[in-house]
């Protein structure tokens, strides 16, 4: 087996603060040749005391350094499990970087901006397709704040109609933003139960006429498609309430279902997971929402429309939900998902989620066994193994350590919360069998440590520049400020 | 593990010791377990009136966020003060010094209905 990781030397790094020598600066000015003037008192501030004083090149190597602690995409395999870290193809870089694109101000009149406009109408236009609702808005700044807007255009929809619902359904295999969503949006969660997949009868059981609306997760977060989706959504709608679905696993179904079609009313995408777009601190992250023809009128505005001749911002809607962002949303994130989808086609949309499927699966197939499988039905694009057979007292978190050491970016772990121990594989369709088989191999070697050497396991990473924190006096004891001399 | 014999329990893997109307609640050492080093917990004020299977509160601990429900219908009367700055007694103590909320009781006989250590011990024994 050929280890990815290794040990080699890496640069310590002090904070700006410390590096900071008073009067040292990372510019000159000519010689002053007019005459001084004072500027008014009103207008300066107070000297700001131990701001730190650098050189350009102090900064420069002060950032450079810090990426070298770093672990993204770029550097290694990143199987975290409900946030598709697939590869950023570099000619969305390219396209972000097209003068015209990246330097058009928010506020250029249209009949000037006809470039951007178009390309976020076609956006939207694409997803809408991708996804089968009526549809969509991209104004949100991320998954969060698009399941709020999707929340939001639901709640306004019930108060239209003079409803006062006041219930959420979530499952157990959903998202854990999806909970933190309908309490922000004012409503009451009732969890419910899932086998594995989410039953019409578990669904029937608390639909009643105060619930309004369901939030699914499809596949949901143990990589499992919701085959009785149609027939649940059938019965919400029956029953007065809206089925709003978590597009955050959409790379696995792109050009083969689509929510619209399965009777879902509202998505938000993760422009930032499926469409290959930066994600975490790489970010900033895009959730635009489809919504079906009937909840158009109250999705966040302006979007854009095309009169067959011009693109042009819309008017204000009397029964939007109003802005979820200042200007457009995240524009040069759009112009990369863009950018990504075109280069893919439709066919290579379809590929890459057949690939992720297909990828996942490799890795079930070969890790089955040797890891805890719970659930055993067909998964799609990711799958979730449990820390139970683990011999040496070994748990899911030394499994976590221990990939640090082989130069792997740990899956998800602990969640979804229906698993004891779960650790949520999702390689996503960019990656090549040798690297699934590198990873898998790492695995099994792990479960070997184990049952052999579990001392290395507890004390895993040992590779690392930093060796494992304690997580449990960081989370009780927060130190969140640096103070001189402390 | 220990589950007293005198206290009731939940299938939300909590733990009800009732004295007259006044019932303390908890949660159990094998939800402790399971959640592992606990850092927060969040707990209504006193005053707040429960139902049945409401999230009264929240526990985080270094693996999950888990909602706490009310195991019986009643007005909470005192809360554990200590558990803001020392979540880990729960941890150490779960059934003593890690106790969460005392509730007084709408109907004191529903908590007849709630599982004994017996049967709690054989729901954790299904479930692990």
């Amino acid at each position: 087996m050929t280890i990815v990781g290794t040990s080699g030397l890496i640069l310590n790094e002090k904070l700006l603060f410390e590096h900071s020598d008073p009067g040292r600066k990372g510019y000159s000015l000519p010689k002053l040749d007019v005459p001084a003037a004072e500027l008014p008192a009103e207008l300066c501030r107070e000297e700001i005391s131990g701001f730190p004083e650098l050189s350009e090149v102090d900064v420069v190597r002060h950032f450079t350094r810090l990426s070298t602690w770093n672990y993204g995409v770029d550097s290694g395999f990143y199987p975290l499990g409900s946030c598709t870290m697939k590869y950023n193809p570099k000619v969305n870089e390219v396209a972000a970087r097209i003068p015209g694109l990246a330097f058009i101000h928010p506020s250029t009149p249209s009949h000037l901006a006809q470039g951007s406009l178009e390309l976020m109408y076609r956006l939207q236009v694409a997803l809408a397709e991708i996804s089968g609702f009526a549809k969509v808005t991209l104004q949100p700044a991320a998954g969060a704040q698009g399941e709020l807007a999707g929340m939001l255009v639901i709640r306004a929809w019930h108060e239209a109609r003079g409803s006062k619902r006041t219930k959420v359904l979530i499952p157990d295999t959903a998202h854990g933003t999806n909970p933190a969503t309908a309490s922000l949006t004012g409503y009451d969660v009732v969890p419910i139960a899932s086998d594995g997949i989410l039953t019409l009868e578990e669904v029937e059981a608390h639909m009643n006429d105060d619930v309004a609306a369901l939030m699914v997760t499809n596949p949901n977060t143990l990589g499992l498609f919701e085959t009785n989706i149609e027939a649940i959504c059938k019965l919400v709608h029956e029953r007065g309430g809206m089925v709003y679905c978590d597009g955050a696993n959409l790379n696995a179904l792109m050009g083969i279902a689509r929510p619209g079609d399965m009777g879902i009313d509202v998505m938000h995408f993760n422009l930032h997971k499926t469409f290959s777009t930066p994600h975490g601190g790489g970010g900033p992250g895009s959730g635009p929402v489809g919504v079906t023809e009937e909840l158009t009128p109250y999705l966040p505005g302006p979007g854009v429309e095309y009169d067959g001749e011009n693109y042009c911002i819309e008017a204000t809607r009397a029964d939007s939900i109003g802005r979820m962002m200042a200007f457009h949303g995240n524009v040069g994130i759009m112009v990369r998902a863009y950018a990504y989808i075109r280069s893919m086609g439709g066919d290579g949309l379809k590929h890459a989620s057949e690939m992720a499927v297909l990828n996942a699966n490799y890795v079930r197939a070969r890790l089955e066994g040797v890891y805890d499988l719970p659930f055993t039905s067909r998964s799609l694009h990711e799958v979730v193994f449990s820390d139970k057979d683990l011999e040496g007292d070994c748990h899911t978190l030394d499994v976590a350590k221990r990939l640090i050491d082989y130069g792997y970016h740990p899956p998800t772990i602990y969640f979804p919360l229906v698993v004891k121990g779960a650790i949520m594989i999702e390689p996503t369709e960019t990656e090549s069998q040798e690297v699934l088989d590198e990873f898998c191999d790492a695995m099994i070697a792990i479960a070997g440590e184990a049952r052999d050497n579990p001392a290395l396991l507890h004390q895993a990473p040992v590779r690392s520049r930093i060796r494992r924190l304690d997580e449990t006096t960081a989370a009780r004891k927060p130190k969140l400020k640096w103070e001189k001399g402390a | 593990m220990e589950f007293p014999e005198e206290f009731k329990y939940t299938e939300e893997h909590e733990w009800i010791m009732v004295e007259k109307d006044l019932a303390t609640i908890g949660i159990t050492d094998f939800a402790q377990d399971a959640l592992g080093d606990v850092v927060f917990v969040e707990l209504p004020e006193v005053g707040t009136v429960l139902e049945v299977g409401k999230p009264f509160g929240v526990v985080e601990s270094v693996k999950a966020v888990s909602d706490i429900y009310a195991p019986i219908a009643g007005t909470v009367e005192e809360i554990n003060e200590d558990l803001v700055e020392t979540p880990e007694i729960i941890n150490t103590s779960p059934y003593e010094d890690g106790w969460m909320i005392k509730i007084r009781m709408t109907d004191a006989s529903a908590a007849d209905a709630l599982m004994s250590s017996e049967d709690y011990q054989a729901l954790i024994a299904e479930e692990s």
